[in-house]
C-alpha cells in the first residue's frame, strides 16, 4: 500500500525534492513506480531496477534530467506519455504552499485510475480527488433477469425490439460462433510440397550426398489471416444497436486481430479497452473511455480522422475493413465520399454493414447512403443475429483473390 | 570506445555532427550507453530517427550496422547464411567425394567452417574485431513480422547467436543498439521493456529552423526561416500525410537550388511536391499558398 509514502513538507525548498539521499531515493521510486502501475503503465521490477541504476548516472538536482531519465525508462509507448507527465507532476512536484484547499498542484493534470486506487493515492499523497480521477464511476448496467427465447428466434430478432436477457443470450450466440477472417499470404515462407525450389535445404541435403542434388526441397509462403478494422457508428441514432454491436466488437476481438473505434462526432479508438476478457469489463472501460457516446454523427470526418491518424498504423497486411452505421449523416456528403474513396484504396475490402437494411422496406435513401454505397465492396445488415453470422461467412470466404 | 562522461557532452557531440536534439534525446542516449541497453526511437516519418542512429555511430568513432527491416525478414537475411552454391563447388573439387565416414566428416567440418559463412549484419554485429563496439541499426522494425520479434528479443538479452555447425557465438563486447519504429503497427511490449524508450517529436519552429541552417546551409538564412515555418504550418492542417523534417530539408535545399532567398506563392506552389506527397493534400493546400505564404513570412 502506499500510504506511508506521503510526501514529508518540502515547501520551504522546491528543489530539495530532488537532491534526497539515495536511501529515501529509492523507496520513493519504488512507489511512483506503483502509482504508475495504477495509471496502467507497465512498471515491473525490471524498469525499477533500470531506473535505479539510470539514476547513478544523472544529477539529481537537474529537475528535467531527472525527468528525462525515468520517462525514457518507464514509458514505451507515446500513449503513455501524457500519463507518465501527469503522475511525475503529481508524484514529485512539492506541494505548492500557497495552494489553498482545493486548488490542484500538479499543474492541474489528472490520471486515469480505478475510483478505489484513487482514493487510495489522493490520500497517501494528500491531494485533492478531482485530481487523481478524471471520471465519476459509469452508472451501473440494469441487472439482467433470466428470460428465455428459443435460439432460432432469438437469431432473426432485431437487436432493436430485444430485452436485457435477450441481449445476454445474444452475447452467448455471438461469443460462441468461429469468428475467422480470410487469410493472405505473407511473406515468410514455409516448408512445402509445392511451390518454390529451396536452394537452402536442397544443397543442405545434397552435401551429405558428395554434392549431388538429389532431392529438391520446396517451400512456399505462409498464409496468415488478415486483419480486421472495426469502425462503429455510436451516435444518437444508432443508440440501440450500440451495445450490441460493442458485444459483437467484443466477441470478434477475442479470435481475431481486431482493431475497433467508435465514433459519433469523433473518432476514438476502443481497441485496448476491449481486451479485458470479461465483457461487462470491457464494455465499462469503453463507456469509460469513450465520452462520444450518442451525439450528432458527422461519418465523413470521422473517417477522415481515421484516414489521417490511423490508417497508416492499423491497415497494413491487407486489413479488411467494416464501417458500422445507418447512414444518417449530417455531415456534407461529398466529403464522406472522398474520404471513403481514400479509405478503399488503403484496405484489401470495404464492408459497410447498416442495421437499417434489415427493416423491410428499408432503401439506403438517406444522403449519406446513398453517396456512401458506390464506394463500397459489401453492403449487409447488421440488425439480428443471422446478419451477423452472414457476415462471418462473408469474412471467412475472402482470399486473396477475392475480387472486388 | 571514447568514453562519454556527461548528457551535456553528448549533446554537445551531436550538435558537432549538425544533428539537432534535444536534451531529453541526448539523456536517452546517454543512459542507453551507460546502462548498455538499446535505444528504441519512435516517431513519424523523417524526424530523424535513423540519422540519430548513424550520428551517434560517428561520435563514439564506432561502425555502423545497419539492418533494414522488412515483412518476412527472416534469419537467413538477419543473421547468417551458408554459401550453398560454394560449398557444393567445394565438394565437387574435392574429387570423386569423400567415402570413408572419416573423409566425409573432415569434409564437413571443412564446408561448415566461417570460410562458406556469409554473415548477416546482427552476426556481424555480435562477431567481429573492431576495436570500438559497433552500433547496431535495427532500422524499421514495425515492418518486421512477429517472429523476428521474437528471436530479437532472444538476442538482445543474451547477445549470442548459436549456428549449429560452428557452435555459440557470444558477443565479446555488446553493441550499441539502436531500434527504430514509425508505429506502422504496435511493436510487442516484451521487445520495449527490454529497450530505453524515446519519443521524438516534430521540433517546434526556433528548433526547425536550427536543424535546416545546420543541415542545409546552402538555403540563405531568411528562406530557412521561412521554409521552416511554412511546414510548421503545413503541420496544423489536416493532411493525409504531414511532412516532416526530411521533407523541410528536401524542400529548402530545392528552393536553394532554383536560387531563391525568399519564399513566394509561385515558388511555393511549383515546389511543393518536396513536402507533400498525396494528390488530396496538394489540391488541398494550393488554394491556400498565398495565406500559408503571408503567414510564415510573418512567423
Amino acid at each position: 500500500m502506499p500510504d506511508e509514502e506521503r510526501p514529508e513538507s518540502l515547501g520551504e525548498d522546491p528543489s530539495r525534492i530532488f537532491s534526497v539521499a539515495p536511501p529515501d531515493l529509492l523507496p520513493r521510486l519504488g512507489a511512483f513506480a506503483r502509482l504508475l502501475h495504477d495509471a496502467g503503465l507497465e512498471a515491473g521490477p525490471r524498469r525499477v531496477t533500470d531506473a535505479t541504476r539510470a539514476l547513478n548516472y544523472i544529477d539529481l538536482k537537474a529537475e528535467v534530467d531527472f525527468r528525462n531519465a525515468l520517462r525514457a525508462v518507464f514509458v514505451s509507448r507515446k500513449e503513455d506519455l501524457p500519463v507518465f507527465e501527469a503522475a511525475f507532476d503529481i508524484f514529485w512536484a512539492p506541494p505548492d504552499p500557497r495552494a489553498s484547499a482545493g486548488m490542484i498542484p500538479g499543474r492541474g493534470r489528472s490520471l486515469p485510475m480505478a475510483p478505489e486506487r484513487a482514493k487510495a493515492w489522493t490520500e497517501a499523497l494528500g491531494l485533492n480527488r478531482s485530481q487523481m480521477q478524471r471520471e465519476q464511476p459509469p452508472a451501473e448496467f440494469p441487472a439482467s433477469s433470466s428470460g428465455y427465447s428459443a435460439e432460432e428466434l432469438l437469431r432473426h430478432k432485431d437487436f432493436e425490439e430485444m430485452t436485457w436477457a435477450e441481449t445476454e443470450q445474444v452475447r452467448r450466440l455471438l461469443e460462441a460462433a468461429p469468428w475467422r477472417v480470410a487469410e493472405r499470404r505473407t511473406r515468410r515462407l514455409r516448408p512445402s510440397r509445392t511451390g518454390r525450389i529451396d536452394l537452402r535445404r536442397s544443397a543442405r541435403h545434397a552435401i551429405r550426398s558428395s554434392g549431388e542434388l538429389m532431392t529438391l526441397f520446396r517451400r512456399k509462403p505462409r498464409v496468415r489471416r488478415r486483419p480486421l478494422v472495426l469502425i462503429c457508428d455510436v451516435s444518437g441514432s444508432m443508440e440501440r444497436y450500440s451495445r450490441l454491436l460493442m458485444i459483437f466488437a467484443h466477441a470478434v476481438s477475442r479470435r481475431e486481430d481486431l482493431e475497433a473505434f467508435v465514433f459519433s462526432t469523433r473518432l476514438t479508438r476502443i481497441t485496448r479497452l476491449l481486451r479485458h476478457r470479461d465483457l461487462d469489463r470491457a464494455l465499462d472501460s469503453v463507456s469509460k473511455g469513450v465520452h462520444d457516446f450518442s451525439g450528432g454523427t458527422r461519418i465523413g470526418d470521422a473517417l477522415g480522422d481515421f484516414n489521417r491518424k490511423w490508417a497508416r498504423r492499423v491497415l497494413g497486411h491487407g486489413a479488411v475493413v467494416i464501417i458500422v452505421s445507418d447512414g444518417w449523416d449530417r455531415g456534407d456528403p461529398e466529403h464522406l465520399v472522398a474520404e471513403l474513396v481514400h479509405l478503399r484504396r488503403s484496405a484489401h475490402r470495404l464492408i459497410w454493414l447498416n442495421p437499417l437494411l434489415g427493416s423491410d422496406g428499408y432503401e439506403p435513401l438517406t444522403r449519406g447512403m446513398a453517396a456512401a454505397l458506390p464506394h463500397c465492396d459489401d453492403f449487409l445488415a447488421a440488425h439480428n443475429v443471422a446478419a451477423l453470422e452472414d457476415l462471418g461467412r462473408l469474412l471467412a470466404g475472402l482470399d486473396s483473390r477475392t475480387s472486388r | 570506445m571514447t568514453e562519454i562522461l556527461s548528457i551535456e557532452e553528448v549533446e554537445g557531440r551531436l550538435r558537432d555532427r549538425r544533428y539537432i536534439g534535444d536534451r531529453a534525446l541526448a539523456t536517452s542516449i546517454f543512459l542507453a550507453l551507460q546502462l548498455k541497453k538499446p535505444l528504441f526511437i519512435e516517431g513519424e516519418a523523417g524526424v530523424g530517427k535513423t540519422e540519430a542512429a548513424k550520428v551517434m555511430a560517428d561520435v563514439l568513432g564506432a561502425r555502423l550496422i545497419r539492418l533494414q527491416c522488412y515483412e518476412g525478414i527472416d534469419l537467413a537475411h538477419a543473421v547468417y547464411e551458408w554459401n550453398y552454391p560454394r560449398q557444393l563447388l567445394h565438394i565437387r573439387l574435392m574429387g570423386e567425394g569423400p567415402n570413408s565416414p572419416t573423409d566425409r566428416r573432415t569434409a564437413e567440418r571443412e564446408i561448415f567452417s566461417s570460410e562458406f559463412l556469409l554473415r548477416r549484419p546482427l552476426l556481424d554485429a555480435i562477431d567481429n574485431d573492431d576495436e570500438v563496439p559497433p552500433v547496431l541499426l535495427i532500422d524499421e522494425i514495425d515492418r518486421s513480422d512477429e517472429e523476428f520479434e521474437a528471436f530479437l528479443l532472444e538476442l538482445l538479452s543474451e547477445f549470442q547467436v548459436s549456428i549449429p555447425e560452428i557452435g555459440t557465438i557470444t558477443a565479446r563486447q555488446v553493441p550499441f543498439v539502436v531500434i527504430t519504429s514509425n508505429r506502422t503497427r504496435e511493436v510487442h511490449d516484451a521487445l520495449k521493456r527490454r529497450c530505453l524508450y524515446h519519443w521524438i517529436d516534430y521540433p517546434d519552429l526556433d528548433k526547425e529552423v536550427e536543424i535546416v541552417r545546420a543541415r542545409a546551409p546552402e538555403a540563405a538564412d531568411g528562406l530557412a526561416r521561412e521554409v521552416a515555418a511554412l511546414v510548421q504550418g503545413l503541420r496544423g492542417m489536416d493532411l493525409y500525410k504531414v511532412p516532416g523534417v526530411a521533407e523541410t530539408l528536401d524542400w529548402a535545399r530545392s528552393l536553394a537550388a532554383l536560387g531563391a532567398t525568399r519564399i513566394d506563392a509561385g515558388l511555393v506552389s511549383a515546389t511543393m511536391g518536396a513536402a507533400l506527397k498525396y494528390q488530396e493534400d496538394l489540391e488541398r493546400v494550393r488554394e491556400q499558398v498565398p495565406a500559408l505564404v503571408e503567414k510564415a513570412q510573418r512567423a
